[in-house]
């Protein structure tokens, strides 16, 4: 980070407003790609005179003036190759006047609309999941290749031919900057919470490497999910992911010992949960509820959430409510990774044998063949029913598969103890 | 990072709110500042607070405890409301800052001070403080 004052201000400038800026110039130029460039080209210009100039008092709107001459540039530009001299002196003079408003009009955006229709397009359908990922954090998120490289164990070079594809394909399917309304708003919307929810969870819970928390991604999602919520006030699941969010993140210092181990979630220290967090959650999924979407998979996630978070103690906990919520979520939310959750939270309200037999129903299901989790909850509930040597042997399976350092070290001591 | 952002009390805020236009005037102001913080995704929570005529302090002695009746003198050091925000860093929070109307009728002051991280109380707080501080969650959970 640069050290002279204005520099850093630029900087903090330039964060808070490129996302509203690209939004802007994409909506004008239909082109995410030449947005960007205008964007950063607006970035370049106030590197130079605001050293001399000061940081004006309305710095948002100069930045936004910049880059619109530079977009009115270009328009002329690409209108004087493709017309004839003689045609365009007699017609630019009005043209600049329509072009002005029409530019006005793209960069005045006091509801957000064009912030929400940009992340409409960084998470359309077209697109990967990891590819949106990437691109949501570059143009919403404001960080840059480097940054979401070292977020996702990535190189540069990976993440940039990602965001490349990504903006290629936004243009090949001619993609809209608009918000989507109506049936196709309900069409497109799980495809932005997905990606909200996936660069939370790889903040949450690295699969690789030594890491087992990222916060400052959990700390993009978050963001990212309290924007879409002031923008999207009346979306039930977005205010659900919000909830969810903002309750597992409260959990985040208690998650990991200072030496880096895991703590599960009933041994964590309670003390340790952030209480401001857990407040927003619980305020959020009371919203959810007021708004009739108390069944939406992210809403009933964030349900199961708050009841652990309403436990001041672990075995407060309401297993019985947990386990009627996960028969509801599998219902909205089918998938071998809930029924697990299912079986463990019947195991805790009606005992262990209750979750073996769940968990024998599903232990076939492919996407459960190689998925750690598994072989621990039999491990857990064996151990419960007292079948120590079975326990320590689904221990030691569950930590041959575990995807970090961490994860495995806490299955191996597990083991040990059986 | 989260940060704290306090709005310095003056002495009209003292007084408390009396209607007027101006007052409706900066309500309409502060209600759009509130929401661009809301839209992006800083505002984690703030209240403003009620003048120090309301308020009550606790002057500690040793083993003595006084209680004291607001208002209270030192007005320019007193707090009229205050912000939770989570920020990527100080600059982010001053420029925020930057772009808040006047809070007050007059000359006034906003400070900005960062909450203490997890990690910043690795090397200060001592094994025992900590191990006594766990403690409590666990003597919580067993009783």
């Amino acid at each position: 980070m640069a050290a002279d004052p204005t520099q850093r201000a630029i900087e903090a400038v330039f964060r808070i407003e490129l996302a509203r800026l690209i939004a802007g110039l994409a909506r004008l130029t239909r082109d995410v790609d030449r947005a960007e460039e205008l964007a950063q080209d607006a970035l370049l210009v106030a590197m130079t005179e605001w050293p001399a100039s000061g940081v004006p008092a309305n710095p948002g709107a100069w930045l936004m003036a910049a880059a619109k001459r530079r977009a009115i540039d270009g328009i002329r530009h690409i209108q004087m190759r493709e017309r004839k001299h003689a045609e365009i002196a007699r017609e630019l003079d009005e043209e600049q006047g329509m072009s002005a408003d029409a530019l006005e009009a793209a960069l005045d955006d006091p509801l957000g609309d064009e912030l929400l229709g940009l992340i409409f397009a960084a998470c359309h359908p077209v697109i990967g999941p990891e590819g949106r990922a990437a691109l949501t954090l570059r143009l919403v998120g404001g960080l840059t290749v480097e940054e979401i490289a070292r977020a996702f164990l990535s190189n540069e070079a990976a993440i940039a031919a990602r965001i490349t594809r990504a903006k290629k394909a936004i243009a090949k399917a001619g993609v809209a900057f608009a918000v989507p309304r109506g049936a196709e708003l309900a069409a497109r919307l799980p495809s932005v919470l997905e990606v909200v929810y996936l660069i939370f969870n790889e903040g949450y819970a690295a699969t690789a490497g030594l890491s087992l928390v990222r916060p400052p991604l959990c700390g993009e999602a978050q963001r990212l999910g309290r924007i879409l919520a002031g923008l999207m006030p009346e979306q039930p699941e977005v205010l659900g992911l919000l909830a969810l969010m903002e309750i597992q993140a409260s959990r985040l210092a208690a998650r990991a010992r200072p030496d880096g181990q895991f703590v599960p979630l009933t041994e964590q220290n309670r003390a340790r949960w952030d209480p401001l967090l857990i407040r927003r959650g619980l305020n959020a999924l009371a919203r959810v509820e007021a708004l009739g979407g108390a069944d939406g998979p992210y809403a009933l996630q964030a349900a199961l959430a708050a009841c652990h978070a309403r436990a001041r103690r672990a075995e407060d906990t309401d297993w019985r409510r947990i386990a009627a919520l996960y028969d509801r979520l599998r219902q909205v939310m089918p998938s071998p990774v809930v029924e697990l959750n299912r079986a463990v939270a019947h195991s805790m309200a009606s005992g262990p044998d209750a979750g073996l037999a769940l968990v024998d129903a599903i232990a076939d299901a492919a996407a459960l063949r190689r998925y750690a989790p598994l072989p621990a909850a039999r491990g857990d509930f064996l151990l419960r029913a007292g079948r120590r040597a079975e326990a320590k042997a689904q221990f030691e399976a569950a930590a041959a598969l575990a995807g970090n350092d961490r994860e495995r070290d806490y299955l191996l001591r597990r083991a040990a103890d059986c | 990072m989260r940060v704290m952002v306090f709005v310095k009390a003056t002495e009209d805020s003292e007084q408390g709110m009396q209607p007027s236009p101006e007052l409706s005037q900066m309500f309409v102001d502060m209600g759009k500042f509130n929401e661009e913080l809301v839209n992006a995704g800083v505002l984690v929570a703030g209240d403003g607070l009620k003048p120090s005529s309301f308020g009550k302090r606790v002057a500690f002695d040793g083993p003595g405890r006084t209680v004291i009746d607001g208002p209270f003198a030192e007005t320019r050091e007193l707090v009229a409301g205050y912000w939770i925000w989570e920020v990527k860093d100080m600059n982010e929070a001053v420029e925020w800052v930057k772009r808040c109307p006047n809070p007050m009728f007059g000359p006034s002051e906003i400070e900005i001070r960062p909450v203490y991280e997890m990690e910043d109380f690795v090397d200060v707080i001592p094994e025992e403080a900590a191990a006594i501080h766990d403690g409590v969650g666990e003597k919580l959970a067993n009783r």
